[in-house]
């Protein structure tokens, strides 16, 4: 992999499925690389597009949850996804790693390109798929397992590990809780506290070298300062990573996204822009009365 | 004045509440007293009787004794029947966990709603089936079938017992291992698949783990009730007191063997005096076998707890 495919689209790519069915096939020093020597890049020019919908429509059974989305979704950089609950914010998250695959009454339309692939091409494996795009939920979901064990299970399942304690502590690091974990790190992650569970999930997703980090309202369940805590370390991520983050708290979308889209009822995408033009001047009247607070 | 009393005094009602709520609570209790008054008369009972025959046979060459034949020989050594047990036993136990949690893992992670719901009754009811049927099932079909395998095998064995057994408990693993199973949180599972792991990775890695007490709980519970069982393996293995011989394990379980369980039915419905000293030791080996089942059930609660206590 070369840094080059971050610039075409049409670059063929890593996660489809071969014949020998091997779902190991992401280099993920490999990608740590890319992702080091893009976001050099895209210091220095226009980011470049690495996720976008085009018609993307979701049903659930005979609900709309999706209508229609088209969204470009650039590199290293915070997308926001804000909106009234029900608008199908998760929805469009969901569809991104295919884990609306795991919904039975899901039913899923259009295209989603990753670097210029169709995620939804029957080629494609949403095993390898998820693997370059991880995930962080919206309550903290370690595994009862230990700190060290936590962030080391995604390598362990790809029996990628090799020089493992590095990239867990490189790992823990980046999610800024090396310091407070690094002398209990076989002691359970449930003794964590909320704030600290929800970085070790965060330092859990980048371990495996994911392209880019997906979140699910993840600061909704903790308090202020745990909340303040994990903002900062998004806007760091997104010097390395491309972060996607749904929120419903306004206040943080504006802190610390790039680029935000308004979601409305129906499942319908409102307007997508720079941050600081949707919050100070949006072209359309429902995403000012939504940001008014005038509904919503 | 009433009208201006909030509502909170208690009144002459109320007070007769207050006496009827005493008389259930009494109730309730005299109810729970019931049952553990019973348990501790059924073990008075054993150890009573049990004692007295240890009187006449001492415990350690009741407990040690390698020769089982009360009603010829006048010899009251326990340990062929409890190897009969145990074969018996781990026998099953060899059937009975790897299908049941294999079985819970499927119908937990991998069956359609659909199928889930046809299978998990399906599989309750044959828990249900009366044990004396798996015993006949035992010896009519499937020691047939392992004629064809081991020419040499007995009508009564342990193999076919153990199969049968094995079968019966099948449902107890899958369906407690299940329940087990079904408690793992999906945030946990949506963890996983998020890391990029396949679905076997996820029941392997994250379910299994996460449920291991509920697992091994119902391993206990399982092989307690295979301890206990009566009926399929007296029909089954028949009424040959026999030791376990390690030089030849699987000829072993081709013969006829008697477990502490059917020792005591034959014991129990042969016309021997209630006096008599083979009577009496019908009660230690009672008391032996509640030794060995009540065992095994603190180690499930043990087990149980300390799972419990890592996982939340
Ligand atoms: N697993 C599901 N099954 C059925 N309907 C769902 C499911 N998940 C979400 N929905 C429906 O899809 C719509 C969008 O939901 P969601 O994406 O969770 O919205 P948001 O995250 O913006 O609150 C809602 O109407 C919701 O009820
Ligand atoms: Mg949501």
């Amino acid at each position: 992999m070369s840094s080059e495919s971050n610039t075409t689209k049409s670059e063929p790519t890593e996660e489809t499925t071969t014949d020998e069915s091997s779902d190991r096939l992401i280099d993920t020093a490999a990608v740590s690389t890319t992702a080091d020597e893009s976001r050099q890049q895209s210091n220095s020019m226009i980011a470049d597009t690495v996720i976008e919908t085009r018609n993307l429509d979701v049903h659930y059974g005979e609900t709309q949850a999706l209508d229609s989305i088209d969204l470009e979704i650039p590199e290293n950089q915070v997308t926001a996804l804000i909106g009234p609950s029900g608008c199908g914010k998760s929805t469009f998250l969901r569809c991104i790693n295919r884990m609306n695959d795991l919904v039975d009454s899901a039913r899923i339309d259009g295209e989603l390109f990753f670097r210029g692939k169709n995620v939804y091409d029957d080629d494609v494996d949403p095993v390898a798929l998820r693997r370059k795009i991880g995930m962080v939920f919206q309550h903290p979901n370690p595994f009862p397992k230990s700190i060290y064990d936590n962030v080391a299970y995604g390598l362990r399942i790809q029996d990628d590990t090799e020089n493992l304690d590095e990239r867990v502590e490189q790992a823990l690091k980046d999610a800024a809780l090396w310091d407070e974990v690094k002398d209990q790190l076989d002691s359970s992650a449930l003794d964590l506290s909320g704030g600290q569970q929800q970085r070790l999930c965060i330092a859990r997703a980048i371990a495996v070298g994911p392209e880019v980090i997906l979140m699910d309202e993840p600061a909704s369940a903790l308090d202020p300062i745990a909340t303040s805590k994990i903002e900062d370390l998004i806007e760091e991520l997104a010097e390395k990573y491309t972060v996607v983050i749904v929120t419903h708290n306004m206040q943080q979308a504006a802190r610390i996204s790039d680029q935000t889209a308004v979601f409305l009822t129906g499942g319908e995408l409102v307007e997508v822009d720079d941050t600081q033009k949707i919050f100070e001047n949006p072209d359309s009247q429902r995403v000012e009365d939504y940001i008014t607070g005038k509904f919503g | 004045m009433s009208s201006e009393t909030p509502d909170i005094v208690t009144s002459d009602t109320d007070a007769s509440r207050t006496a009827r709520e005493q008389t259930y609570r009494v109730l309730f209790l005299l109810c729970g007293l019931l049952s553990i008054l019973t348990t501790v008369a059924i073990i008075l009972t054993l150890l009573g009787d049990a004692l007295t025959f240890w009187n006449e046979v001492p415990i350690t060459d009741f407990l040690l004794g390698t020769n089982w034949s009360p009603q010829i020989e006048g010899e009251y050594g326990v340990l062929p029947l409890v190897s009969g047990t145990l074969m018996i036993t781990v026998g099953s136990a060899l059937i009975a966990l790897p299908i049941g949690v294999l079985t819970a893992i499927y119908l937990s992670e991998y069956a359609s709603e659909r199928i889930r719901a046809i299978l998990k009754p399906t599989l309750e009811i044959l828990a249900g089936v009366p044990t004396v049927v798996y015993g006949f099932f035992a010896l009519v079909y499937i020691t047939p079938i392992l004629e064809n395998i081991f020419p040499t095998i007995g009508t009564f064995n342990a193999l076919s017992a153990s199969i049968v057994v094995g079968i019966m408990i099948i449902p107890m693993v899958s369906s407690l291992s299940e329940d087990a199973m079904s408690a793992v949180p999906d945030s946990l599972r949506n963890a996983s698949y998020g890391l990029g792991a396949t679905k076997f990775e996820v029941s392997t890695t994250v379910v299994v783990p996460s449920a291991v007490s509920g697992i091994v709980s119902s391993f206990i519970l399982a092989l307690s009730r295979a301890i206990g069982e009566t009926m399929a393996v007296t029909i089954a293995a028949g009424s040959t007191a026999r030791l376990f011989d390690g030089s030849d394990p699987i000829g072993s379980f081709l013969l006829s063997t008697e477990t502490m369980t059917a020792a005591m039915i034959n014991i129990g419905k042969s016309d021997v005096d209630p006096t008599s000293l083979t009577y009496k030791s019908l009660f230690a080996i009672g008391l032996t076998l509640f030794a060995i089942t009540f065992t095994m059930n603190v180690i499930s609660n043990l087990v149980a707890a300390r799972y419990r206590e890592e996982y939340e």
